[in-house]
């Protein structure tokens, strides 16, 4: 149980730190988002004034960092300049786009990797082993830019696939079932690109540990007592061989709102990852620190999850972690 | 399985492929500026031997484009007359790798341009902008890489041999920026810096951007290296000798490093590299007129250039080759130092 306690204080350490680091940094930029409205001479000076002071940027930033803190515990993470609305439900919409996109993918990406990186490894050397292991290694090179770069191409040029946004126009006159078919047909193309772009390393993991423990001895014995081989393969060996996939499998539900920034960018879904590149780029403070925060409690909690899922799965670390 | 791939092998692909982009001047027909209005967004031409009468030609030719009828952006080859390559010819000047003043390229033509991977909205040659691109994307790259490993083992020679409270606060920040999502750190800190600035500015501010941020994985590997390195009997030895830290560092401690220190290299160069194209792509980094392999994708962002000319791709398979070089070195490099841990530590995966 101590391991447990002393994994999630660490996770909140670590958030705090995040925190004041993106704070920090946003205090160090140049400039804020009533900077311009300075350069419109329809717009008093006090008038800015008044803005900056309404939204307390005239403050130092020790008090606006407690302030913000205090409100962010309580679910309030402050007030957007330009959407001129609290942060957290702007918040909320995009988060559940991207959820869409990178749950699926997520899912997908390990439901396939799972029986390849088995398969991979029991045939070790071997002809379907080669011929995963030059699929995923050709994949690696490609990087995920280009990926969906590419995709999109491919979608405009053959039509198949719409190329942006969520849903298409006149969605709400759909009935449930053409509803969830729109929604599957937008979704495709960015899934394919986040699947591709993540399955390779998830194969590669998969394969390497589970031939590792393919070798230990008690396999061999098991193999000996006439355990059918599959069984063998998913029962025990994948059970053997999962401490490192866990760690993955953490890490994978981490990066679900993070993983995607850039994908959504090219194929324009409407997730966090293009409001995160539109706020930086008008300054908007708090859609930027909320966004960043975010995705970095996914990330920790991911984390704390995997260190969760070891702690259940794998009795050693049971017992040196109560043995300290 | 198969036998280790050696770390000389993709060096030597690697110095090549840099060699070319290296010596863009030469084998980039024309100036990666030079604006053709006459000509926007014409496709990938063909080089032929053959002409459209059957003949044989000795000398490889084209057949300059000319608008098919009743359309406006749709291009047919001219049959009428045949334009011969020329190799090695003199054309737009240049300065080899920066300094040398020449006049000769690869090929060249007499008369009409010539465009191998089409041309873009201004008429300029996508071939020499993707060559020239590439010096501006793989510089970004590789001194991004060498201020990330210079800060990464400053810090991490820091942390590893003095211990203590500097240990534990460097190793701290240092678990901070590895849990804060790269691209994230890249955008934060690239908010923070001007938005609108010159070519030579952004370039400068892409290169310390990309730098600062992967520095916590080779500060924790070299802390690792170093860690082990001072507690070793001939180092504990030289200490009661009487040596002083400096020469510790310099003659033991830091030569240990050198192996772990490379193959970060070899893991972050392409990283930066693909930094800078985000960047780049985003409208964040080098800005046009220059040529960067980001800025080139940029017009992808614009609906009918996605439709209509599918030449304007090619710049994002520029990167594939230099991609696979590097990451085959860092994989090669990483077996030599450790044979049996392969998969685990090839974290090809870029977050």
């Amino acid at each position: 149980m101590r391991y447990l306690i002393r994994r999630t204080l660490h996770a909140v350490f670590l958030l705090l730190g995040v925190s004041l680091l993106t704070f920090l940094f946003s205090a160090l930029t140049p400039g804020n988002y009533f900077d311009e409205m300075r350069l419109n001479p329809q717009i008093s000076p006090e008038t800015v004034a008044a803005l900056r002071a309404q939204y307390q940027l005239d403050r130092p930033l020790p008090v606006r960092y407690a302030r913000w803190l205090n409100a962010a515990v309580h679910g309030q993470l402050g007030f957007s300049f330009a959407y001129n609305s609290p942060v957290a439900p702007l918040l909320w919409i995009r988060a559940r786009n991207t959820l869409f996109l990178t749950v699926t993918a997520t899912l997908l990406a390990w439901l396939l990797a799972l029986p390849l990186g088995v398969w991979s490894a029991a045939r070790f050397g071997r002809l379907p082993d080669r011929v995963i292991s030059w699929t995923t290694a050709s994949l690696l090179v490609i990087p995920d830019l280009v990926l969906a770069l590419g995709l999109l191409i491919l979608a405009v040029r053959t039509g198949w696939f719409p190329t942006g946004g969520l849903l298409s126009v006149g969605f709400d006159e759909l009935s449930a079932l053409q509803k969830l078919g729109d929604l599957a047909r937008h979704m495709a193309l960015p899934v394919v690109a986040l699947v591709l772009a993540t399955l390779p390393m998830l194969v590669r993991h998969v394969r390497a540990s589970v031939a590792e423990v393919l070798d230990a001895p008690f396999l061999r014995a098991a193999l000996g007592h006439g355990i059918p081989y599959p069984k063998l393969l998913y029962r025990y060996a994948l059970r053997a061989a999962a401490n490192p996939l866990l760690s993955l499998f953490g890490f994978s539900i981490g990066t679900l709102l993070s993983g995607s920034l850039l994908v959504e960018v090219v194929m324009s879904w409407p997730g966090l990852g293009p409001l995160l590149l539109e706020s930086i780029l008008a300054r908007d403070l708090y859609v930027v620190i909320g966004g960043v925060l975010l995705s970095m409690i996914f990330l920790v909690g991911g984390n704390l999850f995997a260190d969760f899922l070891l702690y259940w799965a794998d009795p050693r670390i049971r017992t040196a972690a109560s043995a300290k | 399985m198969t036998r280790p791939p050696k770390p000389t092998k993709w060096l030597v692909v690697l110095l090549l492929l840099h060699g070319i982009v290296a010596a863009a001047g030469f084998f980039a027909p024309y100036d990666p500026i030079e604006q053709d209005r006459e000509r926007p967004y014409f496709p990938p031409m063909r080089i032929h031997l053959i002409d459209a009468h059957g003949h044989l030609h000795l000398r490889p030719f084209f057949y300059p484009l000319r608008l098919r009828e009743g359309s406006f952006d749709r291009y047919e080859e001219d049959t009428a007359t045949t334009i011969q390559l020329r190799f090695l010819a003199s054309g737009a000047r240049y300065r080899l790798l920066g300094v040398v003043p020449a006049r000769l390229h690869l090929f060249g033509t007499a008369g009409s341009r010539i465009y191998l991977l089409g041309s873009d909205a201004y008429g300029r040659d996508q071939l020499s902008r993707i060559l020239y691109g590439g010096q501006v994307s793989l510089l970004a790259g590789l001194l991004g890489a060498g201020v990330t490993l210079l800060l990464g083992a400053l810090i991490g020679v820091a942390a590893g041999y003095f211990g203590g409270w500097r240990d534990e606060l460097l190793m701290r920040l240092a678990e901070l920026f590895l849990a804060l999502p790269w691209l994230y750190l890249l955008f934060a800190l690239r908010a923070f810096l001007p938005l609108a600035v010159s070519p030579l500015e952004a370039f400068l501010l892409v290169v310390v951007v990309i730098g600062m941020v992967g520095w916590a994985r080779p500060a924790r590997l070299v802390r690792g290296v170093v860690l082990s390195a001072k507690e070793r009997d001939f180092v504990r030895a030289a200490r009661g000798f009487g040596a002083s830290n400096l020469y510790l560092l310099q003659r033991h401690i830091l030569p240990e490093t050198a192996s772990v220190v490379l193959t970060q290299a070899a893991i972050l160069v392409p990283q930066f590299v693909l930094a800078e194209m985000t960047l780049s792509f985003l409208g964040l980094g080098v800005p046009e007129p220059t040529s960067s392999w980001g800025n080139l994708l940029a017009t992808l962002q614009q609906y009918n250039v996605l439709v209509s000319y599918w030449w304007m791709y090619l710049p994002a398979l520029a990167i594939v080759p230099f991609f696979l070089g590097y990451l085959s070195l860092a994989s090669a490099l990483q077996e030599r130092a450790s044979p049996y841990k392969i998969e685990e530590k090839t974290n090809w995966n870029l977050s």
